[in-house]
């Protein structure tokens, strides 16, 4: 079947249209801020903006991001007929302007122009039980990613030790150091254990949660529910003007680690917060936030 | 809200202060990274016109070419500032700079440069990538676009009522420095108390 055709549309609407779970959480931001405050206004350009995106089918943000697809495929499926789709999409979309070109060789300088280059896009590969295949992407701005930090426990100037209090104290100096640089209020993903690579993967995914959807975790569901009121007493902000709204959600995961490094990575998503899936059951397509 | 018009002269911009919420007008050129660079190691003669008395924008847009061949933004929202902290109070020195867009703020060797030579920081809604491109009226023309691609390139472009709020004046004020002292102090407070 044509991959090419539904991706391209994916990647529309990843640009152009903010998931609605996300658009409602800056609408109650905003509720929560007082009228006519920077903050305020800051929140109405957002939802404006937000809105002539959807409608003219242009990027929310000129920062598309660095691309980063999940691809579940059933047996007998080839990966490198995926890529090829993909890739195939991936140039589409950004002669139409769905993407800004954003691959750049750091050894020359050189911008690739189409969006691809040597892991750009970013392909994460999982055969599954199932016959139908999903794709998920995610748009990661580099605003967002360089505030994106790793840490390791214990960590004596913050009093930290090797346990979820740590886990704590880490993340609210993360978010504290990030200050309004990653397009803030941001939605906090977490990964605690693993080795460091796996670590900033575990969070980066805990980024395909909707906002309000808790870890299944008893522990972890508890500590995001702590962190997200500990990082809206910081008075932050929206870009750090001040406000009441510093985090609009955390979501936390964890997995297991060596008995000798236990890291906490922070994947900082911007507002901007553009994930879409395409799912294709039994040949029909749709698309999911 | 103030409305502001390039070019500015330096009384106009030394009577904003933190806070301000401004509609700008007139020509901006946008420059980012490899533009900064190119600024203070080449000093090239081929902006200084455009940015006499004018304001950079940190941005790396999204654009379209149409069928004249003429240029169009199509989002256009603020890159991070501080990635030009090295350069920018010597790029306002140079090019006699009346402001900077971007976001997120600068420190404070380009605060002091705000202060010595008549500048102001202006800062945009990040993200906010379609909203302002709808803010650009033309594009007037472009340098560098093949060497240093799409979003490095110098775009020269008309605003009509671009929204900005002040976060650092040509008095030494500083929204962001505030910020970080009062947020750093409920951090510290919050981690000793857990």
């Amino acid at each position: 079947m044509d991959l090419k055709t539904p991706v391209l549309e994916l990647i529309r609407k990843a640009s152009s249209d903010l998931p609605p779970d996300v658009e409602q959480s800056l609408k109650l931001a905003q509720a929560g801020e007082e009228k006519n405050t920077p903050a305020w206004n800051v929140f109405s350009t957002i939802l404006e903006n937000v809105q002539m995106a959807r409608k003219q089918s242009t990027p929310i943000c000129q920062d598309t991001g660095s691309l980063v697809f999940y691809i579940d495929y059933p047996e007998g499926g080839l990966e490198r007929e995926y890529k090829k789709a993909v890739s195939a999409a991936v140039v589409e979309a950004t002669n139409l302007q769905y993407l800004r070109p954003n691959a750049v060789d750091p050894v020359t300088a050189k911008n690739s122009g189409n969006n691809l280059g040597v892991n750009a896009p970013y392909f994460h590969f999982n055969q599954w039980d199932k016959k139908d295949i999903r794709i998920r992407l995610m748009l990661k701005g580099g605003g967002s990613e360089n505030v994106s930090t790793q840490y390791k426990l214990p960590h004596s100037s913050l009093g930290a030790g090797r346990d979820l209090i740590g886990v704590r104290k880490l993340v609210i100096d993360a978010v504290r150091n990030a200050q309004g640089l990653g397009c803030a209020p941001g939605v906090i993903g977490v990964g605690i254990g693993g080795t460091r690579d796996i670590s900033y993967t575990l969070a980066k995914e805990q980024l395909f949660r909707k906002i309000g959807q808790r870890s299944e975790s008893g522990e972890l569901a508890q500590l995001e529910i702590k962190l997200y009121e500990d990082l809206n007493k910081l008075g932050i902000g929206p870009m750090g003007f001040g406000g009441k709204t510093t985090a609009l959600e955390v979501f936390i995961g964890s997995q297991h680690r060596h008995p000798a490094t236990f890291y906490v990575s922070i994947s900082y998503m911007c507002w901007a917060f553009r994930r879409k899936t395409l799912h294709i059951i039994n040949g029909e397509v749709s698309y999911d936030d | 809200m103030i409305k502001l018009k390039t070019p500015i002269s330096e009384e106009e911009i030394r009577k904003l202060r933190v806070g301000d919420t401004v509609l700008l007008s007139g020509t901006v050129v946008t420059a980012r990274d490899q533009a900064h660079k190119l600024m203070i190691e080449e000093k090239p003669d081929f902006v200084r016109d455009d940015l006499r008395e004018s304001v950079i924008y940190h941005c790396g847009p999204v654009v379209r070419k149409d069928d004249k061949g003429e240029w169009h933004f199509v989002s256009a929202g603020p890159t991070t500032s501080a990635r030009e902290e090295p350069y920018q109070a010597e790029v306002i020195k140079e090019y006699q700079v009346r402001g900077v867009i971007g976001k997120g703020g600068m420190g404070a060797r380009t605060a002091e440069g705000l202060k010595n030579y008549g500048a102001v920081y202006f800062h945009a809604v990040g993200g906010a990538g379609t909203l302002i491109a709808n803010a650009v009226k033309k594009v007037k023309t472009v340098y560098k676009l093949d060497e240093f691609g799409t979003p490095e390139a110098f775009w020269v472009i008309q605003v009509e009522d671009f929204p900005l709020v002040v976060t650092m004046d040509a008095h030494g004020g500083s929204l962001h420095k505030e910020i970080m002292e009062k947020s750093s102090k409920i951090a510290d407070e919050l981690i000793h108390q857990i």
